[in-house]
């Protein structure tokens, strides 16, 4: 058997120095750029997590949250470039 | 066992591929150069990952387990949708960037400059 | 014809999201019923969103080049993150944004061309002029010889994908 906890570990701390920059990033479309990395992330630890417990219901939820961060991004983008709704 | 060593290989590259990225985030001086570091990176690193993942299970899969094959089959439409949306979402962010005044930093020559079209 | 693709397409996505929940074959009786249903409204409300005016799509060998592509486009993705890795740790860039054309006419080959140049070394396309097709791209390391005439040169940019997004999609 694989051991997966130090990839998810490193996986944490990567998702950490993501959100430091959508904290510190100076103007909107770097923070922009900074969460849709963590996005990425966060559905790769996901499916990590979910091989790691056994559970096939976490990597439900990863193809969920892929689409639906995907939308966000999409619409956030849209407000930031200044374009009708 | 061979399984388990390329197993580990994959896990190396996705991980430093990851962290190369999110070290990218911090180091370039402005926002496109930033989506450069951000979107390969961490795409790349990410596919590294799920391949593994999708290795593993398909070896207890064919070891007789019952719930991993729900699990292989998930975790490929994980990697088709990353693929497909992560490409995606940076054309919308670098339009959008670009539409709202960001400027790229030390930038040689900028084609789009003062072009507004919709 | 239209209705019934966007039936099928829809149906086969529903069938391998619920794969291995029952005794027919892999699925359960009540998730075959339901994703029937489902797919036939779907079929009904989005045909004329899912297919556009021609159905060249279908043609099977259009498939089979881009099952080819995938590798060429492999391995440039690993050359790009190399470049870029080699990028974050030495910090030297030379960045610009340039105009290309790439005389492709559908809005599908232009798509999958947007989205190669994104995952190949060095380059992200930023903007396209909806009316003579032309894409900005922005370059994280500039070659001077491609500035210096004005229609640019495509072909350090983006290699061959223009040809390979013409023989999938046009």
């Amino acid at each position: 058997m694989i051991d997966w906890l130090p990839a998810v570990i490193v996986m944490a701390v990567c998702i950490i120095i993501a959100v430091a920059r959508i904290l510190i990033g100076p103007g909107a479309p770097t923070r922009l750029v900074a969460f849709d990395t963590t996005n990425t992330l966060v559905v790769a630890s996901m499916v990590i997590v979910g091989m790691m417990f056994n559970h096939a219901i976490f990597i439900d939820v990863a193809i969920v949250y892929a689409l639906l961060s995907f939308t966000m991004t999409l619409y956030v983008a849209k407000f930031i470039g200044g374009s009708k709704f | 066992m061979a399984l388990n060593i390329v197993t580990y290989i994959f896990i190396g590259v996705g991980l430093f591929f990851n962290l190369i990225g999110v070290v990218g985030l911090h180091r370039f001086p402005d926002m496109y150069t930033k989506l450069h570091a951000a979107t390969k990176c961490t795409t790349f690193g990410s596919i590294f990952l799920i391949i593994a993942v999708i290795m593993q299970a398909a070896g207890i899969w064919a070891q007789g387990g019952t719930s991993q094959s729900v699990m292989c089959i998930h975790a490929v439409l994980v990697l088709v949708a990353l693929l497909v949306t992560n490409a995606t979402g940076a054309h919308a962010i670098a339009r959008a960037a670009h539409r709202s005044g960001e400027k790229p930093a030390r930038a040689v020559v900028d084609d789009l400059e003062g072009k507004e079209n919709d | 014809m239209k209705f019934l693709i966007t039936t099928v397409v829809a149906y086969l996505a529903y069938l391998l999201l619920t794969i291995g929940s029952g005794t027919v074959f892999l699925w359960s009786t009540a998730e075959l019923v339901i994703g029937a249903v489902l797919a036939v409204a779907v079929g009904a409300l989005l045909r004329n969103r899912f297919i556009g005016k021609d159905l060249r799509m279908l043609n099977p060998r259009r498939w089979l080049t881009i099952l080819v592509y995938l590798f060429p486009l492999l391995f440039a993705m690993a050359k790009a993150n190399i470049d870029v890795a080699y990028r974050v740790i030495t910090g030297r860039i030379n960045p610009a944004i340039v105009k290309i054309n790439p005389n492709l006419k559908t809005d599908l080959a232009l798509t999958i061309l947007a989205n190669s140049i994104t995952l190949t070394p060095g380059t992200l396309s930023v903007d396209v002029d909806q009316k003579t097709n032309e894409l900005y791209v922005h370059w994280i390391n500039v070659d001077p010889e491609v500035l210096k005439d004005m229609p640019r040169d495509y072909h350090p940019i983006c290699h061959s994908f223009p040809d390979w997004a013409r023989r999938i999609a046009e």
